[in-house]
């Protein structure tokens, strides 16, 4: 028997407090199978020890929604009978070690949470941050991450529709990979994973266990340091064949009603599941781990409970089922055992060749996890307007930030993912917020992830406000309904004061933004510990956002429709340089308030547009964010082909921050002049700032459409093409 | 017309080719599943695109040493169509019932975009309904996807009109030799290509040149 040290409890993650806490609850030592598990569901990533108080300030329910935290995935009701199941899940740690098995796996993790509930996985998006370009890793760490998103999605069928992909220098030794799932069920046929009643069979399907990933919790639970790279076996190694089979497999069991319970064996494999569906069921669970289908030998009680091999389930079925639920899984080849029975005993109990190898209480697990109010201090946001320089050509800064890494095309990602499968990708990559259609109706679903990561460092909470407000137009940009978000929170130490006041400042800014535009909270996680030597990532909330589009022939897209439409602005431009991307890359600053967020605005906003767009009165719409309204006039213009002249008459004092200022709660919209003549006296009416920017349809003597304006000598749109389209693939293939 | 769609394991755009052909045919096409040894009497038989057995070993190689594709093959032999879209079309090359093999993609990646098709042969039931010589766009979405035969192959096939889609100039996506993007036997009753039709039969889904396939086989198959 391993005589338990303090050593020993050491490297479990575990600290003297919390394993004398163990001994009390257990009424004894535990042995090494007990601290294994207890090492695995008190880390960071399992019990949220270090955020449980603070995500408690989310609002998290709405009359559309049907199921908040606390399950495999959050769900909306999407009506006529049909749910919305999401949730977007970080796998950075394991992406920065092998960023191709841990891209992978991130997005195999977060299918199966979705499917688990019950729903067909309909779209997938990837919020991606990496250090900077230049930095020696970056260009394999991209490279990997892509094509293991890529090869894991493909092969499950699931279009990748959307995400984000961007560069800073905070992220040089700790990459984001934030993954979002999004499926579809039936209201009725939804799945839970609240392992109910007593002596009622558990049965794991899919994958052998093996020892892949063992103590993968606990490694995304510290900071790196230079010997993280050695951490490579306990990232795990996906196999999408066998999730599309497990996927067709459950689906298929689901169909009948044999199933009480189901949970996918994500972070901390068996261990979690059992434990967290008997605590939900408020039942016991006793398994035994030679009825365990294994493809190593020899394999231990303590790498079976805390393998993290993939594609793997563990349901609890109703009694007698057991022959039906087999035959499918055989049909599909993958692996069946009937692996223990639910008990009224309230107590986790695992055998192994005949002995009890654990027995402990299963709300020590759960309810007894560490729970930790970390002392925190909140930084002074960043103040004041940056000094620029007034004489710089605007549409150089302007062909400069096309061609910049946050801001460039990213294409050469997005064609490396399947997009078009399932034959329901209603608006693809490459616009505000992506579309699927509700299959066989004439519904979509709208999705977005966003933050903006520069905001968050300096006002973690304005930051994160802005996140939930960009998101929230970036589907009513589409002219959806925003619904419900998921969220990832990516933070650094926690144990860390000023950065705990990240983690506190920003879900409470989130909080309060969800609040406003009736926009909760569904499902999401944490990760934390996003540090390497010392150096944390800037705070990077990202959000996932999902929105019901009601009739998809009137959905709005950001290409230019028509020559000689009126191109107008909603919202205030007050040119706001401070923390944009303008500052950054012209002036080389990274400095000033970051824009304020007026939630109020906001929502009215996003109403008048949304409004317009059902109505059938607009086409054409476009969110204003990084880079401001000359990059979104850009942008319109690239997606269509089409030029545009804009007629401004800003001085030369306010040209630059009227042109790269990133004012929030702005949307551009383009629409034929009489209607916008009507639009104009509607917003007028309402309250809401308008302005005339220029119009559509500009072209050369040549007769090449250009972008043009008042002090804006014309560029042919084949030239900003270039260099939108050009930087990324050029910087991967160089 | 009645019309067949096998279903591999990790077959993923089954679904996607049984909505196109409902659409455009009226009828429901019978989904038949790979470990099945008989394929109902229909008039064509579809293999779908997908990740049939995971890829492993070769694209499409398991799946074409599947029960289902020895019937499949009998059938073809009687005369029936068989049209393979993407991992159908690699199935078709393992099989041998098309000649050449598909190849990684020569930019080693997976690529996904709508691609601009040269329709090169009319005089077949599956492009009847086109104009010799005129563009179709179809999105590809593979990573092997690059043609290579030898030249007496290729020169056989150019000789006997059986390639009937091309890339059209400066728009391969993958190295395809000659920029082949789909063939017929020497019966002419089996097409392969990588790019997918399927996809494009649906205004809202960006496009609508892949009805004229379906609606080719309907009026030849009816």
């Amino acid at each position: 028997m391993t005589q338990i040290t303090p050593q020993l409890v050491r490297e479990h993650g575990l600290n003297e407090t919390e394993y004398a806490r163990i001994n009390e609850l257990l009424g004894r030592a535990p042995n090494l199978v007990e601290l294994g598990i207890f090492s695995v569901m008190w880390s960071e990533h399992c019990s949220y020890k270090s955020t449980r108080i603070h995500l408690k300030k989310l609002p998290t329910s709405a009359p559309w929604v049907v199921q908040g935290p606390g399950e495999n995935a959050g769900i909306i009701d999407v009506g006529d009978g049909d749910v919305c199941v999401f949730k977007m899940e970080s796998h950075n740690h394991p992406s920065f070690i092998a960023p191709f098995q841990g891209a992978a796996t991130g997005v195999g993790g977060i299918m199966r949470d979705v499917f688990t509930m019950g729903a067909r996985p309909v779209a997938s998006l990837n919020a991606l941050r990496f250090g900077a370009p230049e930095h020696p890793k970056t260009k394999h760490l991209v490279s990997g991450v892509v094509e293991g998103i890529g090869s894991y999605g493909n092969c499950m069928g699931v279009p990748t529709v959307g995400g984000e992909v961007n560069f800073h220098a905070s992220y040089n030794g700790n990459n984001l990979v934030n993954a979002m799932c999004v499926g579809l069920a039936k209201a009725d046929k939804i799945f839970y994973s609240a392992a109910r009643g007593s002596g009622n069979p558990v049965v794991y399907v899919g994958s052998k266990t093996g020892r892949d990933g063992i103590h993968g919790a606990t490694m995304a639970s510290a900071e790196f340091n230079e010997d993280s790279e050695e951490k490579r076996p306990t990232v795990q190694v996906g196999d999408p064949f066998t999730e599309k089979l497990l996927l067709e497999a459950c689906l298929e069991l689901m169909a009948t009603d044999a199933i009480i319970a189901i949970q996918d064996m994500g972070a901390a494999g068996l261990t979690s599941s059992s434990a967290e569906m008997a605590d939900k069921g408020d039942s016991g669970i006793e398994i035994d781990l030679d009825k365990v289908p294994q493809r190593e030998t020899n394999l231990t009680a303590y790498e079976m409970m805390l393998s993290e091999s993939q594609e793997r389930m563990l349901a609890v079925l109703k009694p007698g089922r057991e022959a039906e639920a087999e035959r499918i899984f055989k049909k599909w080849e993958l692996d069946f055992s009937v692996i223990g029975y639910t008990t009224d005993t309230h107590r986790l109990v695992v055998r192994h060749k005949g002995e009890i190898v654990a027995d402990m209480p299963v709300t020590a697990l759960s309810d007894a996890a560490p729970l930790y109010e970390r002392p925190y201090v909140t930084r002074a946001p960043a103040t004041g307007t940056p000094a620029f320089d007034a004489t710089k050509p605007v549409m150089e800064s302007l062909l400069k930030l096309l061609g910049t890494p946050d801001l460039c095309s990213k294409r050469w990602v997005w064609e490396q993912y399947d997009y078009t499968v399932m034959g329901d990708s209603v608006q693809q990559p490459g616009g505000d917020a992506a579309v699927v259609r509700i299959h066989g109706t004439g519904k979509g679903l709208a999705m977005s992830t966003d933050v903006t990561p520069r905001y968050c460092r300096a006002d973690p909470r304005e930051g994160a406000k802005q996140a939930v407000a960009e998101s929230y137009r970036n589907i009513t940009a589409v002219g959806a309904t925003p619904l419900a978000l998921t969220d990832c929170l990516n933070f650094s130490n926690p144990e860390k004061p000023e950065a705990m006041g990240e983690i506190v400042n920003g879900i409470e800014g989130m909080g309060e933004a969800c609040r406003a535009l009736d926009f909760p909270i569904v499902s999401g996680n944490c990760s934390l510990y996003n540090e390497t030597q010392g150096e944390g990532i800037l705070p990077t909330p990202t959000v996932g956002g999902v929105g019901l589009l009601k009739n998809i022939a009137r959905m709005a897209t950001v290409a230019f429709k028509r020559d000689n439409d009126a191109i107008l602005v909603i919202g205030e431009t007050k040119g706001h340089l401070g923390q944009s991307v303008y500052l950054r890359e012209i002036e080389g600053r990274e400095e000033g308030a970051c824009p304020p967020v007026d939630l109020k605005l906001e929502k009215k906003h996003g109403k008048f547009v949304r409004g317009l767009i059902e109505a059938g009165k607009l086409d054409t719409v476009h969110d204003v964010s990084d880079g401001g309204l000359l990059l979104a006039v850009a942008e319109m213009a690239l997606a269509s082909g089409i030029g545009a002249v804009l007629r401004t008459n800003y001085g030369p004092a306010d040209f630059i921050p009227a042109m790269f200022g990133e004012d929030q709660g702005r949307y551009l919209i383009a629409l034929p002049q009489k209607k916008a003549d009507a639009v104009i006296a509607a917003a007028a009416k309402a309250g809401i700032t308008i302005r005339h920017l220029g119009f559509t349809g500009a072209v050369s003597e040549m007769g090449e459409p250009v972008l043009q304006g008042v002090g804006l000598p014309a560029v042919g749109l084949e030239v900003l093409r270039s260099a939108h389209e050009n930087w990324l693939p050029g910087y991967m293939n160089s | 017309m009645k019309a067949a769609v096998v279903v591999f394991p990790a077959s993923n755009c089954d679904r996607d080719a049984a909505v196109a052909l409902e659409q455009i045919t009226g009828t429901k096409p019978q989904m038949i599943w790979h470990a099945d040894s008989e394929v109902p009497d229909v008039d064509l038989i579809v293999l779908p695109g997908g990740f049939s057995y995971g890829d492993y070993l070769r694209c499409g190689a398991m799946a074409g040493q599947s029960n289902i594709m020895r019937a499949v093959k009998e059938k073809a032999e009687q005369g029936v169509h068989v049209l393979g879209i993407c991992n159908g079309f690699q199935v078709l090359t393992e099989t041998h019932m098309l000649p050449g093999v598909l190849m990684r993609n020569a930019a080693l990646k997976f690529v996904c975009k709508p691609v601009g098709l040269t329709v090169t042969e009319t005089q077949s039931v599956f492009t009847r309904h086109y104009k010799a010589g005129q563009r179709a766009e179809f999105p590809v979405a593979h990573g092997e996807g690059n043609y290579v035969a030898d030249d007496e192959t290729l020169n056989r096939l150019e000789g006997e009109g059986r390639v009937v889609f091309k890339y059209a100039p400066g728009e391969n996506p993958n190295g395809s030799v000659r920029d082949i993007a789909g063939i017929l036997n020497d019966k002419r009753n089996v097409l392969g290509l990588m790019p997918h039709p399927e996809r494009v039969c649906d205004p809202l889904l960006g496009g609508t040149d892949g009805r004229a396939m379906f609606e080719s086989l309907l009026e030849a198959l009816a």
